[in-house]
């Protein structure tokens, strides 16, 4: 973007917004180059940070008079780069949106602003015994909004869905700048199911501005354990005889050697010494229903190998297991200078299999990967290890981050489970897809965004130009003809 | 292609084709597109009647054939399956494995196509979600004849955009539907329903709250009135492990009050709709109460005998009207419930009546976000031959 433009057009925003929200300068602009995945660097041309929906609007309506790419940011731990600037754009942060408008526990939902974080929910409606069930490992950070666009899951999606399943209504800025609520605090409004479908969409079919989200009733129990196994394969098979005896745990997860010694060093969180692998079960619900299932549980783990069950006594102890996971990306940075954290997913029943491939994989490369993983919905999170102080490493470490994609793929499953496509696998869409299936869902982002302004260059290889639309309308419209429609 | 009579809303069909498979709905489909023929597509057709009557159906698309279970990963808790199964068969099928498709038979004989495509859910969609929440993936043909897909078999995925959503409950304006995968739950090992009747709209939404702010985590909460100013029953569905499942019918008793009983099978009216006319109520759940008393004061004033019931506990009702209901009071209904629900932020749709009745009434009422599904549509089925007129807005 030419300089005069940008000027010119931060000229035109600054009125829009609040007296410092339209940043740019470099320096001030230099923090928002990446988002929670810094190998995509990009400095925007502007950072507006607007307060209120209609400043939101105002901005996109700016926008796209000046034919200028935007992109929407919360609070910029994605992993994915979905959140990556346009060197030519407007970085729209909406972080600063932070009111919670309602905690309506008769209705078991709130209504929040994008820009307040997932936890913040909870703890607004925990002192009336309702919770948001989405917990993406940086809950306490990470914003609503984000978590909307990028479909957000969290180990206890196994059990309760992930952001799309708890998430009724959606005020959105389209690309348009037009202002639409989908859903509300009613379930099933008629139509097509927009809401669905903008959720997940990664910030490429319009931005959030208020979103209205269900709560839970607190459980009545929870229990958790945690168990020591020889190896991965125990644990697996411990897992798929959880599964097969009927129950769906609130949460399955597992971590090889390698990620409980990183864990390990990080926070000491004292996971059985010499674990081949360690798997965290944690199971919710009316007391009666847990107390008989978590015996079950305790069973299944002892007939499957394990060398140490130790169960949670109180809250304490379970934050204390769950801190180790919960720590474990970040702890990788104890036993390696760089990382690269993959998300892949695989049919459960595979996971013996794609673990030893994965083995096979750092053996003959060299490359050392640490394998978290929520167990329960085979959903992988190798964490791929390397110097890039040496020679060749990221290269080799990127081969194999890329090679375990291809494993998850051909075994039927997924390039990315919930961290988004992004900037960072826009490549690997066509593996896993066909020409005419991405063709079909940018359909859908051409319907919603013909002038392809928002967030453009993600999700696809390959953007679709929106053409116009036939002018033939063969039985179109009946109540038009009738003079029905015109009522809407 | 076949000169059988078939009728789409009393709308005649020129054709009916029967697909064998998925290439022989792309082959019809590509057909169609160079012949401009509109074209419906056709599962069991128990729901043919649903939305608005369709301006044309040149060509009938039967997919009943293609009702096979195409893959079923018991360990994963996935079955990937054709559209024309029957529900009924494909529960029976997965029983073997001790496992389930948590969508209810609200239409006796729907088959997996049609309740994705009407986005039908029934009573244990409280617990498990309703049936976009349970499609994990999805095979269409897309009116020029292309064969696409969007999410995949495992239940954990993001990758792209989720078209199923858009899918479901489509009336199958953007395409044909040829494959569907679900995830699945295990059939649990007991359940019981705790019924109560209650003598007003106030009791009965106490009754209601009082179970929704438990921690029994029911699997339903459903409410039944049959004639229009009687008593309201209150049934709760509770699934789970034996004793766990004891244990909860005794504190749900509790919640109901003296008059509570717990049995084995549920109600006779449990996940079956009213009708034959039907009305969709949705509402915001703390309002459903004060929807109940509208549709109380809505029967009284026109003569209708109104049989209320459904998923109180989401917020989700329906209203049957007798067949021999006047078109006009039938109408006059329909507003009357349309005005409730909209008080109670939510939306009335008029599911199934006959044309005398639809005349009188707009279908849908005001629906938001209009103008983007116009675009989709637009986008999706640019000659628009795709059901055409059965959807939304003329859609």
């Amino acid at each position: 973007m030419a300089a005069a433009a940008v000027l010119a057009l931060a000229e035109r925003l600054r009125p829009l917004l609040e007296p410092g929200a339209v940043v740019t300068d470099r320096q001030q602009l230099r923090t928002y180059e990446c988002d929670g995945l810094a190998r995509f660097r990009v400095m925007p041309a502007i950072v507006v940070f607007p307060r209120t929906t209609a400043q939101c609007q105002d901005v996109v309506r700016a926008c796209v008079e000046a034919g200028v790419p935007y992109v929407a940011r919360g609070s910029g731990t994605g992993l994915s780069g979905g959140a990556l600037p346009r060197a030519d754009g407007v970085l729209i942060v909406t972080a600063q949106m932070r009111t919670v408008h309602e905690i309506d526990i008769d209705n078991q939902r709130a209504v929040v602003d994008p820009g307040v974080t997932t936890l913040q929910v909870t703890r607004e409606a925990a002192p009336s015994g309702y919770y948001y069930a989405p917990d993406p490992s940086s809950q306490q950070v990470c914003s609503i909004g984000g978590n909307v666009a990028e479909n957000s899951g969290g180990a206890h999606c196994l059990k309760y869905g992930f952001t799309v399943n708890h998430v009724t209504g959606c005020e959105v800025v389209t690309p348009d700048g037009e202002i639409v609520q989908l859903g509300g605090k009613a379930p099933d409004p008629p139509g097509y199911d927009l809401l669905g479908a903008f959720v997940g969409s990664e910030g490429t079919l319009g931005i959030a501005t208020r979103v209205t989200v269900r709560l839970l009733r607190a459980p009545e129990a929870v229990q958790t354990l945690l168990a020591g196994f020889a190896s991965t394969d125990d644990a697996g098979a411990t897992v798929s005889a959880i599964i097969g005896a009927g129950v769906v745990p609130a949460a399955v997860e597992m971590m090889d050697a390698l990620a409980i010694e990183a864990a390990e060093a990080a926070v000491a969180c004292g996971y059985p010494a010499g674990a081949g692998a360690v798997l965290i079960v944690e199971l919710d619900g009316p007391a009666a229903e847990v107390q008989h299932t978590f015996a079950a549980v305790q069973a299944h783990c002892r007939d499957h190998g394990a060398v140490e069950i130790r169960m949670a006594a109180d809250a304490a102890e379970r934050a204390l297991f769950w801190k180790g996971r919960k720590s474990a990306f970040a702890a990788v940075g104890r036993i390696s200078p760089d990382y690269i954290v993959q998300d892949g997913v695989i049919p459960r029943t595979a996971l013996p299999e794609v673990l030893r491939r994965i083995a096979e994989l750092s053996g003959d490369s060299g490359v050392r990967v640490a394998n978290v993983f929520h167990a329960g919905d085979g959903n992988l999170h190798p964490l791929v290890l390397f110097d890039e102080s040496v020679a060749g490493q990221a290269e080799r470490a990127e081969e194999v981050s890329g090679a375990i994609l291809d494993l998850c793929i051909s075994h039927g499953g997924s390039i990315t489970g919930e961290h988004g496509v992004g900037s960072d696998k826009a490549r690997y869409m066509p593996r896993m897809f066909t020409p005419d299936d991405l063709d079909t869902m940018q359909m859908l982002r051409c319907a919603f965004d013909p002038a392809g302004l928002c967030n453009p260059g993600k999700i696809f290889p390959t953007p679709r130009l929106c053409g116009e639309v036939p002018g033939r309308h063969k039985g179109a419209h009946p109540l038009a003809q009738t003079g029905v429609a015109d009522v809407f | 292609m076949s000169s059988e009579t078939a009728f789409v809303h009393g709308v005649r069909a020129t054709e009916v084709a029967r697909a064998a498979d998925e290439q022989d709905v792309a082959g019809t489909l590509r057909a169609a597109a160079r012949e401009r023929l509109t074209v419906v597509p056709k599962g069991a057709g128990t729901k043919l009647d649903w939305g608005s009557p369709p301006s044309t159906v040149e060509l009938l698309l039967d997919v009943s054939a293609l009702d096979a279970v195409v893959e079923h990963v018991a360990g994963d808790l996935v079955v990937r399956v054709q559209p024309g199964l029957r529900l009924s068969a494909l529960a029976a099928a997965l029983a073997g494995a001790g496992q389930r498709l948590a969508i209810d038979e609200m239409v006796p004989g729907s088959t997996v196509g049609g309740v994705v495509s009407t986005g039908l859910s029934g009573p244990t969609r409280l617990l498990y979600g309703t049936v976009r929440d349970l499609l994990i993936g999805i095979t269409v043909v897309r009116p020029d004849g292309a064969v696409t897909h969007s999410g995949g078999k495992v239940v954990k995925n993001v990758a792209g955009y989720d078209l199923g959503k858009l899918y479901t409950g489509a009336y199958g304006s953007l395409g044909v539907i040829t494959e569907a995968i679900f995830r699945l739950h295990p059939l649990p090992e007991a359940a019981s329903w705790v019924c109560a009747d209650f003598p007003d709209e106030g009791a009965a939404g106490s009754a209601v709250a009082a179970v929704l702010g438990s921690q029994v985590v029911p699997s339903a909460v459903e409410i039944h009135r049959p004639v229009p100013a009687g008593p309201i029953s209150v049934a709760v569905l509770l699934e789970g492990v034996a004793p766990g499942v004891h244990a909860r019918c005794a504190t749900v008793s509790r919640l109901l009050g003296p008059g509570a009983n717990t049995a084995d099978e549920p109600p006779m009216w449990w996940g079956a709709l009213p009708g034959p006319i039907t009305l969709k109520l949705t509402a915001e759940i703390a309002a459903v109460p004060q929807v109940l008393r509208g549709l109380r004061q809505a029967a009284t004033a026109t003569r209708l005998d109104a049989d209320v019931r459904g998923s109180a506990g989401v917020g989700v009702l329906y209203a049957g009207l007798p067949a021999d209901a006047e078109p006009e009071p039938a109408g006059r209904f329909v507003l009357a419930a349309r005005a409730h629900c909209r008080e109670a932020g939510g939306c009335a749709v008029l599911l199934r009546a006959p044309g005398r009745v639809r005349a009188t009434v707009d279908t849908w009422g005001p629906v938001a976000g209009l103008e983007l599904m116009r675009r989709i549509k637009a986008e999706f089925d640019p000659d628009h031959r795709m059901a055409p007129g059965r959807f939304v807005g003329g859609i």
